[in-house]
């Protein structure tokens, strides 16, 4: 097993794929956590316990769910909406949860309005101008997901989920697979039963702008 | 065919930057009789772009995106260049390809689509630049061209490399002298067009884009062709105002210039007897279809 571990960066302008570092995708009921293979439950609390610690908690919904492609992605946008207005219900004064759409891959440099969307080409644009330091990736396509991922870790301390709908993503600090409007609604129930276990990081957060 | 395709998930529309909402409601994917016209009073399908001011590489896109038949069943294929700057703000579908290999990409989608979507209309378009189509690229448009492939070329001609500083290109005037090119250019500008009826075309156009109109009527007649009978090809001249001493506000009269009766640009075009046919049935069923419009709101009027 690789002694890698898959942390908050900023790890360096060009970060490893983890994939080449030995980081390998958790099996189907089993999740990950900084690149160290565990039990799903286990997932579903860290996730919920880093979103109310951090001081701007951030779901970026990509294309995947933002379109009506069918029924499925319409459910799992309401899911992800219900998500969201958890998150809301659940943090303290100070912390500012946001959700920042993902429509498409365009790379519309320097066009993009890092308030109102992130972008796969650079995303961390819009983790620096949000100061965003924690924030979990839904329906974005894998290889636009990894591109992501892999730059934040780069450039930024943002701490990054992905709820995926594939083999999941070893280049998210944790990662969960198969992702289903179940998944969503039981992430939403987590964070609501943690709610008041752990405290926001509100004093010493950087931010998630770290160069 | 049309925007139901495109809707976004009504859970999370508030969040949707307004470009796209506006894409969805009022954009003119779908629109049977959609033209430049509808510039103004609908959403187009490209946004902010990123050439330089008053470039008439824009207004091109700017027509051209407006009067391409079916939008949301087409995909445009381009290559290196300034049109390459433009593509990421396209809401069409695009694939960029290495430099020159527009139309071998080109070919293999258009015949992929046929097998993936045999029952649907799949239109595809290749926009380059006259460096890509007609230098680097000159084999595979030729090549396309022999073996009939189903598409449309579009050449965006500025006479030479522009977003590379200005070097000779093949399409660039005899005796030209550019910032790159000091000596002048020393042979004649490829006669595309003639080689383009010689290879194959079936429809070809040579003009200016300084009339929406007819960059309009011929977009639609070179993608319907294309469609039915073979390949089509359109030079367009979009000049590259910084690179031949202009100034932004005068890229429409370089065009209008250019197009006069004596002038490299003047309306060329060449149609196949079988495009002929073609174009004259299309003709028919479009007065029919207005007829019947016509016919349907007196109607409606009358009761």
């Amino acid at each position: 097993m690789s002694d890698y571990r898959v942390l908050p960066g900023p790890e360096h302008f060009l970060p490893p794929a983890a994939a080449s570092m030995g980081i390998r995708l958790p099996n189907p009921g089993q999740a990950h956590i900084n690149g160290v293979i565990t039990s799903e439950e286990d997932a579903y609390d860290e996730a919920a316990r880093q979103f109310l610690m951090a001081k701007v908690p951030t779901i970026f919904p990509g294309p995947l769910v933002l379109w009506a492609w069918n029924e499925k992605a319409a459910k799992k946008a309401t899911a992800i909406r219900h998500l969201f207005n958890t998150l809301k219900e659940c943090v303290q004064p100070g912390q500012k949860p946001m959700l920042i759409p993902m429509p498409d891959y365009r790379p519309k440099y320097p066009k993009i309005n890092p308030e109102v969307e992130i972008n796969p080409n650079h995303p961390n644009l819009t983790i620096w101008h949000n100061k965003i330091d924690c924030c979990i990736f839904i329906g974005v396509h894998c290889h636009q997901a990894n591109l992501s991922l892999k730059i934040i870790r780069g450039g930024t301390s943002c701490y990054t989920i992905a709820m995926c709908a594939q083999a999941g993503h070893e280049d998210a600090m944790l990662s969960f697979r198969d992702a289903s409007v179940e998944k969503i609604m039981r992430l939403a129930d987590t964070i609501k039963r943690l709610k008041g276990t752990v405290q926001p990081r509100l004093a010493s957060a950087n931010n998630g702008v770290s160069n | 065919m049309s925007k139901e395709r495109i809707q976004i998930s009504e859970a999370l529309y508030d969040i949707m930057p307004s470009d796209y909402q506006d894409l969805v409601k009022s954009a003119t994917y779908g629109k049977e009789d959609r033209g430049w016209k509808d510039i103004g009073t609908s959403k187009e399908l490209i946004e902010q772009h990123s050439l330089c001011a008053g470039c008439p590489e824009s207004m091109a896109f700017r027509y051209i995106l407006a009067s391409l038949p079916n939008p949301e069943d087409t995909v445009m294929v381009g290559s290196t260049g300034c049109t390459s700057l433009v593509f990421p703000m396209v809401a069409v579908h695009n694939i960029h390809s290495l430099f020159g290999n527009q139309n071998a990409i080109a070919s293999g989608l258009k015949r992929a689509l046929s097998v993936r979507f045999p029952g649907r209309v799949k239109d595809v378009v290749v926009l380059a630049g006259d460096g890509a189509t007609v230098d680097i690229g000159l084999d595979m448009t030729l090549q396309a061209w022999f073996r009939q492939e189903k598409f449309t070329t579009i050449c965006f001609d500025n006479e030479l490399y522009a977003n590379t500083g200005g070097q000779e290109s093949g399409l660039m005037q005899k005796g030209f002298v550019a910032k790159m090119a000091p000596v002048g250019k020393l042979f004649d500008k490829v006669r595309l067009p003639e080689i383009a009826r010689e290879s194959g075309c079936h429809y070809v156009v040579n003009c200016t884009v300084s009339k929406p109109s007819l960059v309009e009527k011929v977009i639609r007649n070179a993608v319907h062709i294309a469609r039915e009978i073979g390949p089509t090809y359109l030079q367009l001249y979009t000049p590259c105002i910084l690179e031949i001493g202009k100034n932004s506000m005068e890229g429409l009269q370089e065009m209008r210039d250019s197009e006069k009766p004596t002038e490299r640009f003047a309306y060329k075009e060449y149609i196949s007897e079988p495009a002929k046919q073609l174009l004259t049935e299309l003709a028919a069923k479009d007065k029919e279809r207005k007829a019947a419009a016509k016919q349907l709101a007196a109607q409606a009027q009358a009761n």
